[in-house]
């Protein structure tokens, strides 16, 4: 891990009080017409932690990413991100507080190099204005150096040189969600939402995915949310799961809990597999 | 390996024959990064330079037109090709341009409003003043896209046509139009014949440097956050806004600055033409720079001056087809199956459509083929 990236990741994680959860989701309630996709889910992530959510098809997960980037904006209940209520915050705001993401179906921009997609994830930590990008020369000159020295730094990390400057259209899909993750970590996250990180992937992939995940939360020292339907790696990964379905919370609790809880095999496997083995133990 | 890496800052030198060897991120993200672009930029400068002793006033003319037109491609080719916002509004932010020129430099004694000022007023004057428009329509694009928003902008058009006509103290109305008055540089006339340089050559120069020195700031901007932000916007734009692009900001300095150069388009196209003609900023002329920009190559600038220049000399090649083939007539009036003019506008079309269909990075990709096949030389890749 090289210089650049990790002095400005160190500079943010500095602003944030380890002792207080980095996102408080509470008694969150959102609703399109007569469709509850999230009745009442609270929860906490707290600094450095590893939090999974999972859940059958239509549980809400993605929803609540949506809620947490300001996609959607729920009916009822309140969202603290790093201390500040972020509800009715627009995405650009809260992306500029430290919140990134990535996407369940890759959301890149296919048409530019890798380089420039990781650029954009610097797009808030630009300080320079229009006239100063008309000229490029000095303090916008300078400061497009240093973002391309910490971009380089991620490229490094997630090993993806040989692919730089490519369209990032062009790429292999493992490839492309390396490049996503990319761009996330580019923003200097205060916490970092995985949307189905492993999804697709071979095992080889995956595996590549599941270390820089961890890398990631004990190099980085960077808080996860991860939703992922590979119950081997949430089970591996995660400090703590949270399990939901129809938008209602069924447990949170460490791994090791959450798989033999009874209600939770129900969720998932139906009713007469109840008292069957725990959910992500090899059959 | 080390060595160089530690680089990071500073200009960085390259070894020999390895073009491509950056030791230094500022070598890289030069304007022009390799020495062959350092040294073809130069060459066709140096030749636009020369050009005016080189031809006659008459081509001097044309091809100066085709720079002021260069000017209004790189703006639409900003807002359409970079931000991904169609706007066939462009025609109306280029006679804004124009009508405050030729207010701003007018005779203050003559039959319309003018003010006499001098060039350095009249020429930033016009791009600010359109692009102040652009700003005040930029808020539609935060509301519409695709389509909604070309209807939207073609409005525009309409009504700016309509205004043109009507305000006959500023435009001299339809049919009669309003004289140019002499562009001057510290007392040096820009368009008068003079000892040393014909009036066309003057004019020629002139047009010449307001586009080199419109064109690297539009491909600095491009290079820049602000560029890449556009580009975000037009792939993806609910992707961009998650990761920290505002899509209002974006649109609005897309539509700002893409209105400034329309705007200082329509001042340079007036300086050359020596007339303006209300009824010159219409459809037609918005359809003309969305051909330059499909033409030239969406989201390039050197394409955009390419497609310009196609376009525009694209008339001078037409005119000449009545003579060799036979059923095709001269002028609007001009007998045959079809005239000049006509063939024309059926070229516009034929080229947008082929272009798309065949090569949809334009002129520009039809540059990169021919650079890649000799890079590859004797090898075909």
């Amino acid at each position: 891990m090289s210089d650049a990236f990790a002095a400005a990741l160190e500079k943010t994680s500095a602003e944030v009080d380890d002792a207080r959860p980095v996102l408080e989701f509470s008694d969150v309630h959102l609703h399109f017409a007569g469709v509850r996709a999230i009745s009442g889910i609270s929860f906490e992530v707290g600094a450095k932690e590893l939090f999974a959510i999972i859940g059958p098809n239509g549980a809400g997960k993605t929803s609540i990413f949506n809620v947490l980037s300001g996609v959607y904006r729920p009916q009822r209940g309140t969202v603290r991100f790093v201390g500040e209520d972020i509800v009715g915050r627009s995405p650009h705001q809260i992306a500029a507080m430290g919140m990134a993401r990535t996407f369940q179906n890759i959301e890149l921009f296919s048409n530019l190099t890798v380089i420039d997609n990781l650029m954009l994830g610097r797009h808030h930590h630009v300080r320079y204005g229009v006239l100063a990008a008309l000229v490029f020369a000095g303090r916008a000159h300078s400061e497009e150096v240093a973002h391309r020295a910490v971009v380089e730094d991620i490229i490094d990390f997630l090993e993806i040189q040989q692919y730089r400057k490519f369209p990032v259209g062009l790429l292999p899909y493992g490839i492309q969600k390396r490049v996503e993750l990319g761009r996330a970590l580019a923003m200097e996250p205060k916490l970092l939402l995985l949307d189905e990180p492993v999804a697709g992937m071979n095992v080889e992939e995956t595996e590549d995915m599941a270390r820089f995940v961890l890398d990631i939360r004990d190099e980085l020292a960077v808080p996860i949310i991860m939703v992922e339907h590979d119950m081997g790696v949430v089970m591996d990964l995660a400090d703590r799961v949270m399990v939901v379905d129809f938008g209602s919370p069924i447990t949170t609790g460490p791994p090791h809990d959450v798989q033999r809880d009874p209600d939770v095999i129900r969720a998932y496997l139906g009713q007469e597999h109840a008292s069957a083995a725990p959910m992500g133990a090899p059959r | 390996m080390t060595a160089l890496l530690t680089d990071r800052g500073g200009r960085g030198s390259r070894p020999r024959g390895r073009p491509e060897l950056y030791t230094s991120y500022s070598s890289d993200i030069a304007l022009l990064n390799t020495p062959a672009k350092r040294a073809g930029v130069l060459a066709i400068v140096a030749a636009a330079f020369a050009l005016p002793f080189a031809v006659s006033d008459q081509v001097l003319v044309l091809l100066g037109t085709g720079l002021a037109m260069s000017v209004g491609a790189i703006g639409l080719n900003i807002v359409t090709g970079y931000a991904g916002q169609v706007s066939l509004g462009h025609a109306f932010f280029v006679g804004l341009g124009a009508y405050t020129a030729a207010v701003l430099s007018g005779d203050p004694d003559g039959r319309l409003v003018g003010f006499g000022l001098p060039m350095v007023v009249w020429l930033p004057a016009a791009g600010l003043v359109a692009g102040a428009a652009g700003l005040l329509v930029a808020p539609l694009a935060t509301r519409l896209r695709g389509l909604y928003l070309a209807i939207v902008t073609l409005g525009l058009v309409f009504l700016g046509e309509h205004v043109f006509r009507e305000w006959d103290s500023v435009t001299g109305g339809p049919g009669v139009g309003r004289d140019a008055v002499q562009a001057s540089l510290f007392g040096n006339s820009l368009t008068a014949g003079g000892a040393v340089l014909s009036g066309a050559q003057k004019v020629y120069l002139f047009a010449l440097v307001v586009l080199i020195a419109a064109a690297v700031p539009a491909r600095n901007l491009a290079r820049s956050g602000v560029g890449r932000a556009f580009a975000a916007v037009r792939d993806r734009d609910i992707a961009a806004e998650v990761i920290g692009v505002s899509l209002t900001k974006a649109k609005l300095l897309a539509f700002t600055i893409s209105s400034f150069y329309a705007g200082i388009c329509g001042a340079l196209l007036y300086t050359i033409t020596r007339t303006v003609e209300p009824n010159s900023f219409n459809l037609l002329l918005s359809v003309r720079f969305i051909a330059m920009v499909l033409i030239g190559g969406a989201a390039t600038i050197s394409g955009s001056i390419m497609g310009a220049m196609f376009v525009t000399l694209l008339p001078r090649f037409t005119q000449q087809v009545p003579r060799f083939v036979p059923f095709i007539g001269q002028g609007v009036t001009g007998g045959g199956l079809l005239t000049n003019v006509e063939l024309e506008a059926m070229l516009y079309g034929l080229l947008i459509i082929a272009f798309l269909i065949f090569e949809p990075r334009g002129l520009f990709g039809v540059w990169l083929r021919v650079r890649n096949y000799w890079k590859g030389w004797p090898f075909s890749y």
